[in-house]
């Protein structure tokens, strides 16, 4: 009996860095108290960009590493990288929120670090038992980052609700792996890719799949498991919910792909109509539910779950050029929501946050460079060219239009059009009302830098597109071998 | 062919231009001035680049000219594709033109936010440019649909009371319509691998897939023109637009539509263009009846011209899809005709609406008296719209009635009554604001055309006098590519016959 060798960690090394950085500052906190917080952020961001740095040595070549739990390829490349860039904005737009709020705690960075370390291993998941691994790891820091601010009653409640219901779908996607698990035998993702590569499976497996599937359109907050996902951003303080919205979104659309079309590619025929249902009902709901809504965080929180419907598309797809959509989509996605995030953060008036959408009435005479922002990433998530969004849903529809999905395209013009209303009215607060008062000033420097660069990335997008297709186009090719 | 990239110059200039006045600072009266300065100069400057184009014109060939092309989304075969053949040349030539007018006519009623206006048109213009010009399906998609961005924020923040519903209904309305195509464009791009224009223009679709990618772009070129009955947003965008704005809709907007058709429906589904033929033809005698007579009972001027314009542009549907050589070159002489026309009707109306504030037309009367200028300049132009010969009107429709007349007599037939109703509502329109007794004091108070106000419409009275009485000059460069596009269509159309059953002319 030979001994098992060593595992080679080299694939893992963004992780195990990660996963020392946060370690190391939760100790610089522990010991220098509770005003350390500035301070722990900013490692917190660094260690992110190093760990960006990392993941660029490790490349984009094909690694399985630990014994089959954990691959890198061209696909977690990509998808990783979005995610570190987006845990990293967000510890940036908190910074100034946490210290007015009274909630700056070193704590609060540690959790997001821990978070994203979940996320780095979603993405990277070659297993059932490492995909439930990662996905835990995220959630329990993401349950506890909702219910931060704990004297505010909606807060608190944010996080109990987020928690149960989480447990509850964790719940699911781990009977769903147990079943698969019992039906084929194995939890590994490339044995189970060549058991299925024929196409054949059983009902045990079907059901299994669709559990798990569950599971993760829980934590993508897609229709029809999204219920939590307005109470939640609403109740969570901004930066949370920012976070949210951006890279906990990423990787799980990442780990649906990555559990879908790589361990189940063959069955493809069996998992595209509930991917297709799902996608259907997200941009509906989230297209129809946001009209009424009138406080901005729970519009974004309905809007999110259209964008995702719009991502799945790609996934329905099922293509190589669908999962090129999604990359695409997610990645501009961030972009737009970073931004609108970063003018929602700057929503305060007399000291205090405001959320309210009518709040923003007259912005573009009060304050005409965030609104002209703001105007900007409304337009571009209505999917107006030349604007960034405009991309995003020229890819994906492409995919679907390509594959023979044609009335899954149709709904989906049409509810981006559904859709197009609520942004203007955005843009009609902003431009077109009297304004009822002034927001503060100033409105910090992170955020203005966040500010400055999400607006000249969505709007100057189509001037070089071709990076970013080519980069998403690598890395779909990558899941899909030969 | 010059490699100079005259196209893109023409086209990206107004962007430079608002650059500039996005960074002008200090004092709001000073930043209004400079603003509106360098919007007039940099107008100018386009226009002027662009009657160069027209110059180094060579009306012989109809292959697409001053063509650039370069790599842009090399992964799927999407490229910077630009080029003008006879067709787009008047257009590119028409946006430059009105919005050297836009920025004149705005010079003293827009007060307010004068340099985010004046940013508006200039992006708008680039848009409008390149939408003309692009000769990839998705660019010119781009430069499509970018467009409702400006022309929202021009309804929404310098129009009238109802501003936020009618700006809204454009938006929604013609987003609607646009999408459908998006996917159309999408289909083609399957289909053929590519979405350059020339390319899809010369290949052959199955007719089955032709019928539904025509209806999808019907639908968004359709709420463009207007044709009834998807017109109702634009008398609300028209009468709640401020007069530029109203201007570059009824002027370039409009014309989007009709350019749409020619461009994109004929060459690339020539025969789900003969199949949907009645249907376009039976919509357009609609238009045109229908809307004339709701023209009649108007009461607001600005209402009244919206109609006549959903009218007019009937006739253009009408000339476009006889795909008879008279027809086509009717139906763009038309185009531009009403895009000068119309537009300087919308400027009429703003002249006595900057002064009164209200467009009601029982409001006015017996302007004549006390303002002659303004009812000779604005008598020029009723009846340039009701189509008296030896003005730009007339050739158009003319044109585009004999070309009817080949093609089915009845819509012929049906299409002139429309022209005699035009006449009836131009005429009493007139009547009721130019003739009669002055009642009101203020309306005998208001001053009569300003040098500035003259100097607008003098360019334009000189424009309608040329196309109605040499009208070769325009006819002559487009005249090579509408006979290409004919042959185009008419062999796909024999092809498609041979192919199948040989079915009896319905006709």
């Amino acid at each position: 009996m030979p001994l098992t060798p060593f595992p080679s960690l080299f694939p893992a090394l963004p992780e195990l860095f990660l996963i020392c950085a946060a370690m190391a500052l939760l100790m610089v906190g522990a010991f220098r108290g509770e005003g350390s917080a500035r301070l722990v952020s900013w490692l917190a961001v660094l260690a992110l960009v190093v760990t960006i740095g990392l993941v660029v040595v490790v490349g984009p070549a094909r690694q399985v590493g630990l014994n089959g739990l954990f691959i890198t390829d061209g696909f977690a490349f990509f998808m990783k990288v979005l995610v570190l860039i987006g845990s990293a904005l967000s510890i940036v737009m908190s910074m100034g929120y946490n210290e007015r709020e009274g909630i700056a705690r070193f704590e609060f960075p540690v959790l997001i670090l821990l978070a994203t370390l979940g996320m780095l291993m979603m993405i990277s998941a070659h297993d059932l038992i490492s995909l439930y691994i990662g996905l835990e790891l995220q959630s329990l820091a993401l349950y506890v980052c909702a219910a931060f601010k704990r004297d505010s009653v909606a807060s608190t409640e944010a996080g109990l609700k987020y928690f149960v219901l989480g447990a509850l779908s964790s719940g699911m996607l781990l009977y769903g792996c147990s079943l698969i698990y019992g039906f084929s035998g194995t939890t590994s993702f490339d044995q189970l890719a060549q058991s299925f590569a024929a196409g054949q499976a059983s009902t045990g497996i079907i059901v299994g799949i669709v559990f798990v599937s569950v599971g993760l359109a829980f934590k993508c907050s897609a229709v029809p498991f999204h219920m939590w996902t307005p109470d939640v951003y609403q109740g969570a303080p901004t930066p949370v919910t920012a976070f949210f919205s951006i890279a906990p979104k990423v990787a799980a659309v990442a780990l649906f792909i990555r559990f879908l079309v790589e361990p189940f590619g063959g069955l493809a025929g069996e998992w595209r109509q509930i991917i297709q249902f799902i996608a259907i009902a997200s941009m509906l709901l989230g297209a129809f539910a946001a009209i009424n809504q009138r406080n901005i965080k729970r519009l974004m929180a309905y809007s999110s779950i259209g964008h995702v419907g719009y991502a799945l598309i790609g996934l329905a797809a099922g293509t190589e050029d669908g999962i090129t959509g999604v990359l695409i989509y997610m990645a501009i996605y961030i972009f737009m929501n970073v931004g609108t995030f970063a003018v929602i953060l700057s929503m305060r008036r007399n000291g205090k946050m405001v959320e309210g959408i009518d709040e923003l009435a007259g912005l573009g005479k009060t304050q005409p460079a965030m609104a002209l922002a703001l105007g900007i990433f409304m337009f571009s998530m209505a999917g107006i060219p030349p604007l960034a969004g405009f991309f995003s849903k020229l890819y994906v529809f492409m995919a679907a239009i390509n594959a023979g999905l044609v009335p899954l395209a149709i709904i989906g013009v049409v509810s981006s059009v559904v859709g197009a209303f609520y942004y203007l009215r955005i843009v009609k607060l902003m431009y077109f009302d009297e304004p009822t008062g002034v927001f503060d000033r100033p409105i910090g420097r992170e955020i203005q830098a966040v500010l400055i660069v999400a607006a000249t990335v969505v709007m100057l997008f189509f001037i070089v597109p071709a990076p970013l297709v080519s980069g998403a186009g690598a890395a779909a090719a990558s899941l899909f071998p030969g | 062919m010059s490699s100079f990239p005259i196209l893109s110059l023409a086209t990206f200039l107004p962007l430079i231009g608002a650059a500039f006045i996005l960074i002008l600072r200090g004092a709001p009266d000073i930043v209004a001035r400079n603003a509106r300065w360098i919007a007039l100069w940099t107008s100018l400057i386009t226009c002027v680049l662009s009657l160069f184009l027209w110059a180094g014109f060579d009306p012989a060939t109809p292959e697409f000219q001053f063509v650039e092309h370069a790599d842009w989304l090399p992964a799927f075969s999407i490229a910077y594709h630009m080029g003008i053949d006879g067709i787009s040349l008047f257009f590119v030539l028409l946006s430059t033109f009105l919005t050297v007018l836009c920025v004149g006519a705005s010079w003293v009623s827009i007060t307010v936010r004068v340099k985010e206006y004046m940013v508006a048109f200039l992006v708008l213009e680039t848009l409008m440019v390149g939408m003309f010009c692009a000769l990839d399906l998705i660019l010119f998609y781009m430069f499509f649909e970018g467009v409702l961005i400006p022309m929202f924020l021009i309804i929404g923040i310098w129009g009238g009371p109802r501003r936020v519903y009618a700006s809204f209904k454009f938006f929604l309305y013609t987003l609607l319509g646009s999408v459908l195509m998006l996917l159309a464009i999408l289909a083609i791009y399957v289909q053929t691998g590519t979405t350059d224009l020339p390319t899809a223009m010369a290949y052959d679709f199955p007719v089955g897939l032709q019928k539904w990618l025509f209806l999808a772009f019907f639908a968004s070129f359709a709420v463009k023109v207007p044709m009834w009955p998807v017109h109702t947003w634009l008398p609300d965008a028209h009468v709640e637009a401020p007069t530029a704005g109203s201007v570059i809709l009824a002027g370039v907007l409009l014309k989007m539509g009709g350019y749409g058709f020619v461009r994109f429906s004929l060459p690339m589904f020539p025969v789900a263009t003969e199949y949907f033929t009645p249907l376009i033809f039976t919509l357009s005698i609609v238009a045109i009846i229908y809307t004339s007579l709701v023209a009649l009972a108007q009461e607001d001027m600005k209402k009244l011209i919206a109609y006549s314009s959903v009218a007019h542009m009937g006739i253009v549907t009408l000339g476009i899809f006889t795909v008879t050589e008279e027809g086509l070159q009717g139906a763009v002489l038309q185009m531009l005709s009403h895009g000068i026309v119309s537009s300087a009707l919308f400027l009429v109306v703003g002249v006595v609406y900057d002064r009164l504030h209200t467009r009601d037309i029982a409001r006015y009367g017996g302007l004549a008296d006390n303002m002659p200028k303004y009812a000779f300049v604005f008598m020029a132009f009723m009846l340039a719209s009701v189509g008296l010969p030896g003005t730009s009107g007339f050739v158009g429709e003319f044109l585009v009635l004999l070309g009817t007349f080949q093609v089915n007599t009845w819509a012929a037939f049906l299409a002139t009554t429309g022209t005699i109703l035009s006449a009836a509502y131009m005429l009493y329109l007139y009547r009721r604001v130019v003739f009669g007794k002055i009642t009101r004091e203020d309306v005998r108070r208001m001053l009569d055309l300003s040098p500035r106000e003259i100097a607008i419409f003098a360019p334009l009275i000189v424009l309608v006098l040329w196309m109605g009485i040499y009208p070769a000059s325009f006819l002559k460069p487009m005249q090579a590519s509408v006979a290409n596009l004919i042959e185009r269509v008419e062999s796909a159309q024999k092809a498609a016959h041979l192919e199948t059953v040989p079915r009896v002319a319905v006709r």
